[in-house]
């Protein structure tokens, strides 16, 4: 009983940093723009956070910092893509290949470097419920903040007039455009935001769930919150559900091998790639259900005037 | 205030002198960072650009990690000129050094002999074929269910690289390795013959530039080429012309895959002989700046291959006679393909000096 709380527990911190970049992308594609970098700009923002939580010792600066890494990043790819108009698959990839040699490279003299004592984050009274405590209430904050970001975003999306415009700019950005608002600022508002989302998540897993830093920390977490905004056919509360889905598919790796089952850690250590694979082929299979509910400007640049 | 205004038509000068440019502003901004960490630019520069070209053993090493280079960018061309986003070569290519390996490892152990005529091309064969089973289920998932390959494909690179891991650590280790994860050294009748003595370039060098001359035939000679081309810039007019979208899927994936795969069988049994957990050092990404920098032209991803393979090495100079970190390399990398997508707008657009913009004029 006690293992399977610690299970859901450690499901929850795993799922978190994927929900927060899963979160930022899906603000980048309701506008239109795919960002095939979110796993560059998570290990620079990684790196960025672990190192200034080494020097000042505080969580929150550090994700503070891993947000503006990321879209210091994303500020680059979003003027290439919006002002350039350059193709948006090759300038996520190169923003990938550059996020991971940079951080490989900045983050070389905080290989085997250990973050000050971990603060332990316990909710007064509900963290010593049986079961439910150490199951829920004993996590770090930022596990409370994805699920307040999941809600606030569903609510900017639907609710407000702002994420009104920014997913028509997605569906059409042309029309946007003859009404008065000024797509390629908003998309790159949108970028930013995106970015930024990414940069916590990467400084979240450096500096909270790992926490140390090693080359490729990231681990493909920015490719599978990509793929989780395809399952979540677009739509906020079931990023953060397919992100627990992820979390919970790396978690059972060790809860298997606490239970002395024999599968090779190898083999087990694929199943997160292979269960976002199977999860993306059902949810793609069908085309009309992805056509429905995909930002129709995805992926397409826009000119004004052309 | 610049402003950019569309050229009547795409430049050609541009299309060759982007790419240039952009490697003149890498290595702009490369001595910056020289400088920023207090080593002569000068010197650094000369490490990546001169040394790796001076001398015979270092024009064989930058042959030598050319050879994987361009062989998964010519793929990578193929799929990238139909719209097919492969960006999983690396996993491919790790398949391929698998089944390549595996194949040695067998031979190795009933004692197989043969001519190197035989077994070479068995062994590279082997490997083509791993990549291109790799790349099929990226394929057959886009092809059946309609899921993204680009996500796919890279989601098996790292099961590829766990499946290697597992053979290296558990199936296939070396009992006489000790602790250390490969398995044992392939028997001398698996490798491949060398190239040229006293080094470590092997004949795959030589299958490259031939595959450069029969890719340039089928992307611009062939009919299937024509149609794989059609269907990249145009799926409506392909669909109107009757070309099918699912062949040129299937041939893109299967085409490149097997490229990919018979890259990592030529890094396992030439200067590897052995399979080890790091069999590639990410060739299969390097390999798409490759393609991007050479034009997804063959004959221009010869060239950017081997600048790339002098990256690699000027890299390990670097370290060596400067002390500069090898990750450096990695940076440089992404810069150039950076940098050139950047430069590649200079293409379709011209910069133009229009003086002051009038407010809210700019922006839009």
């Amino acid at each position: 009983m006690n293992e399977i709380a610690l299970l859901i527990a450690a499901t929850l911190a795993s799922g978190t940093p994927v929900a927060l970049a899963g979160l930022g992308l899906l603000l980048n594609e309701k506008a239109g723009v795919l960002n095939l970098g979110a796993e560059g700009m998570m290990l620079v923002a990684a790196v960025a956070g672990f190192a200034v939580a080494f020097h000042t010792g505080s969580d929150w600066v550090a994700m503070g910092a891993g947000a503006l890494a990321g879209m210091a990043m994303a500020l680059a790819f979003g003027w290439l893509v919006i002002w350039l108009g350059t193709n948006q698959y090759a300038t996520g990839l190169a923003l990938s290949l550059i996020g991971g040699g940079l951080s490989a490279f900045v983050g070389l003299g905080y290989v085997g470097k250990k973050l000050s004592e971990r603060t332990v984050f316990d909710i007064p009274g509900l963290a010593d419920l049986p079961f439910v405590g150490p199951a829920f209430f004993r996590q770090h904050p930022m596990t409370y903040i994805a699920i307040v970001a999941t809600l606030a975003i569903a609510w900017f999306l639907y609710r407000s007039r702002g994420g009104l415009v920014l997913r028509a700019i997605g569906e059409s950005p042309e029309s946007a455009h003859f009404l008065g608002y000024r797509v390629r600022l908003i998309r790159l508002a949108a970028v930013l935001a995106g970015g930024a989302l990414c940069g916590v998540a990467g400084a979240f897993l450096s500096v909270v769930y790992a926490p140390l830093w090693v080359e490729g920390l990231v681990a493909g977490r920015g490719w599978i919150a990509l793929a989780l905004t395809t399952f979540a056919t677009w739509r906020p509360w079931r990023v953060l559900l397919g992100a627990y889905l992820f979390g919970g598919v790396t978690m059972v790796q060790f809860f298997l091998q606490g239970e002395g089952v024999e599968i090779a850690s190898q083999l087990l250590s694929m199943l997160p790639y292979l269960a976002t694979i199977v999860v993306l082929a059902l949810i793609s299979r069908n085309p009309a259900w992805i056509r429905i509910n995909m930002p129709a400007s995805l992926g397409r640049p826009f000119h004004p005037g052309s | 205030m610049f402003r950019l205004e569309a050229r009547p038509q795409p430049s050609r000068a541009m299309t060759v002198a982007s790419p240039l440019l952009a490697l003149l502003l890498t290595a702009g901004l490369a001595a910056l960072l020289f400088v920023l960490l207090g080593k002569n630019p000068l010197a650094g520069l000369s490490a990546y650009f001169l040394e790796p070209l001076n001398g015979r053993r270092q024009l064989t090493e930058v042959a030598l990690k050319a050879t994987p280079l361009i062989l998964c960018a010519l793929g990578l061309a193929v799929c990238y000129r139909s719209n097919v986003w492969n960006i999983g070569a690396e996993g491919q290519f790790v398949l391929g050094a698998i089944t390549a390996g595996g194949l040695a490892l067998w031979m190795t152990s009933v004692g197989f002999k043969a001519s190197a005529w035989i077994i070479t091309p068995l062994i590279l064969a082997a490997g083509a074929l791993g990549g291109m089973a790799w790349a099929a289920i990226v394929a057959f998932l886009r092809d059946r269910f309609n899921a993204s390959e680009i996500l796919v494909s890279l989601m098996l690179v790292y099961v590829a690289q766990q499946l290697l891991n597992y053979l290296v650590f558990v199936t296939w280790k070396d009992p006489k390795g000790f602790s250390m994860p490969h398995t044992p050294t392939f028997d001398a009748a698996t490798w491949l013959p060398n190239l040229v003595p006293q080094s470590r370039l092997h004949v795959g060098a030589l299958v490259a530039l031939v595959l450069v001359a029969v890719f340039w035939a089928f992307i611009f000679r062939s009919w299937r080429g024509f149609q794989l081309q059609v269907g990249g810039l145009s799926p409506a007019a392909a669909r109107y012309a009757g070309f099918s979208a699912r062949a040129a899927l299937w041939t893109a994936l299967l085409v490149s895959g097997a490229m990919a795969g018979l890259a990592g069988a030529m890094e396992a049994a030439g200067p590897l002989r052995q399979l080890t957990p790091y069999v590639s050092t990410g060739y299969g990404f390097t390999a798409i700046i490759v393609c991007f920098v050479g034009r997804l032209h063959p004959v221009g991803i010869l060239f950017s291959g081997v600048l790339l393979s002098m990256f690699l090495i000027g890299g390990e100079l670097g370290q060596s006679r400067l002390g500069l970190p090898n990750a450096l390399t990695g940076v440089f990398q992404g810069l150039l393909l950076f940098l050139l997508l950047a430069c590649d707008t200079l293409i379709a657009y011209r910069v133009r000096w229009v003086g002051a913009v009038p407010a809210g004029g700019a922006g839009r």
